[in-house]
């Protein structure tokens, strides 16, 4: 049984300069502080990106029932040099049923040097899919001669997964930011998606929209942004099982790439405080009978061993 | 029953022919093919089995359907004699042929999917016997 455990969340917060206006009322696209568009399409562009990735490699699950329960992404965008982009986040916890599998699991995939995104539903499907997308962006990048747009992956992903008709229990929240500026979109495993400022996916989806609704406003700094979408993920983590663990997030703007694993540790295990092992004696002997127990040989067999 | 183009060689069932025996013996091989069942002889075992089989001459049919419809009938003719020609490029037959040109034409040499990681027919662990297949296609069998 696949549980599709994932929340995910996003911000698409236009710029507040009034003197331009933005062709997106969600997601205004700002020129990075200088005026210049350098329109980056080579694949060379590899210093701009601060790439901090951990990867995780301790996904050795085998089975096929597994939760990714919550991940969170949403966009920042404002005007005048301030940070445009996108921020991703997720939790880390992935479930086999009722037992945590992976208590530090990486929900955050690459796909290219500017897209990421965060999958939540079986995690052999969303890894592969996302793998195989990564691989198929590459090759049409390569082929095209630019930067993938994540338009490109939102199309590619939704035609595979309707082509199987929702068999793949793939549920993902991408985010990226190309030449036409930061999208997000959210893909279903049926194969719907929808573009939209700020998303959730997942069981915790519900926590985190809630905190969402409430708090998001456009025009947020991208402190401010990453600071909501941790207490996003949070309400998840706390108040939905399928939630748990360490908080992810990435950074995905025009100039740099953060990935900052983990960005907050929700759930810290206890620090213990003292041994609480019995030391022999702690227990004091009162009285000490020994009995002696006769045993007598019944029968006595000889089998030889074959030890070459 | 349409027995003409594309739609002729559209999967609708499973055949049976698939079972085939290995051995003078045998009946089934069950490694192999697993155990037996009338059910799975005749109906899919996956609701999207046959929409798989059938993919790729799905996607052909559409495409070339639409080609038709907006330059007319030349184009699906052209394309459609491109694919024979290349099909006939071809290795002895039981050494696996890369189809290169067929790759190209249908533009699956910028993609990888399911069927380049999976069921690889080039990384095969069986393989035809060499000097039958040979004469069969020789017509000397």
């Amino acid at each position: 049984m696949v549980h599709s455990f994932c929340s995910s969340a996003l911000l698409s917060l236009p710029g507040s300069s009034p003197d331009t206006s933005s062709p997106w009322d969600i997601a205004g696209a700002a020129v990075w502080g200088s005026g210049t568009h350098s329109s980056q399409e080579c694949a060379g562009t590899g210093t701009r990106h601060s790439l901090v990735r951990a990867r995780s490699t301790t996904r050795a699950l085998p089975q096929g029932q597994f939760a990714l329960p919550l991940t969170s992404s949403k966009e920042n965008l404002s005007w005048a040099g301030l940070v445009d982009g996108v921020v991703l986040g997720a939790d880390t916890r992935a479930t086999e049923g009722m037992v945590v599998a992976d208590k530090n699991c990486s929900k955050i995939h690459f796909i290219s040097p500017n897209i990421y995104c965060c999958g939540a539903g079986t995690a052999a499907d969303t890894e592969m899919t996302t793998q195989l997308i990564s691989s198929n962006l590459e090759l049409h990048s390569l082929s095209t001669g630019r930067l993938p747009r994540v338009v490109t992956a939102n199309r590619m992903l939704k035609q595979m997964l309707f082509r199987y008709q929702g068999y793949i229990g793939a549920a993902l929240v991408l985010g990226g930011v190309d030449v036409t500026g930061p999208h997000l979109y959210s893909i279903h495993p049926h194969g719907s998606t929808d573009k939209l400022p700020y998303v959730t996916m997942g069981s915790g989806s519900l926590a985190a929209m809630a905190v969402f609704e409430d708090k998001y406003k456009p025009d947020m700094e991208e402190e401010e942004a990453k600071q909501l979408v941790r207490d996003a993920i949070a309400a998840g983590i706390y108040n939905d099982l399928g939630s748990g663990s360490n908080i992810d997030i990435c950074v995905i703007s025009k100039s740099k790439l953060d990935f900052l694993r983990p960005y907050d540790v929700a759930n810290r295990k206890g620090d213990r405080f003292g041994r609480y092992k019995c030391e022999k004696g702690t227990t004091a002997v009162l009285t000490e009978n020994v009995a002696h127990l006769e045993l007598e040989v019944v029968d006595e067999t000889v089998q030889t061993m074959d030890t070459s | 029953m349409n027995s003409r183009g594309a739609a002729s060689l559209l999967k609708d069932s499973i055949s049976f022919t698939d079972v085939s025996a290995a051995g003078l013996f045998e009946g089934h091989d069950l490694l192999r093919r697993g155990f037996t069942s009338v059910k799975n002889e005749l109906l899919p075992s996956h609701p999207l089995e046959l929409t798989e089989k059938n993919f790729q001459l799905n996607q052909d049919k559409t495409n070339f359907a639409t080609l038709r419809n907006i330059q007319g009938i030349h184009a699906p003719l052209k394309l459609q004699m491109e694919f024979r020609a290349v099909k006939q490029v071809q290795r002895l037959p039981f050494l696996h042929s890369s189809n290169m040109s067929m790759d190209i034409l249908r533009g699956n040499d910028e993609c990888i999917g399911f069927e380049d990681i999976l069921n690889d027919p080039s990384q095969s662990e069986v393989m035809g016997e060499p000097h039958m297949m040979m004469e069969h296609k020789l017509g000397l069998l």
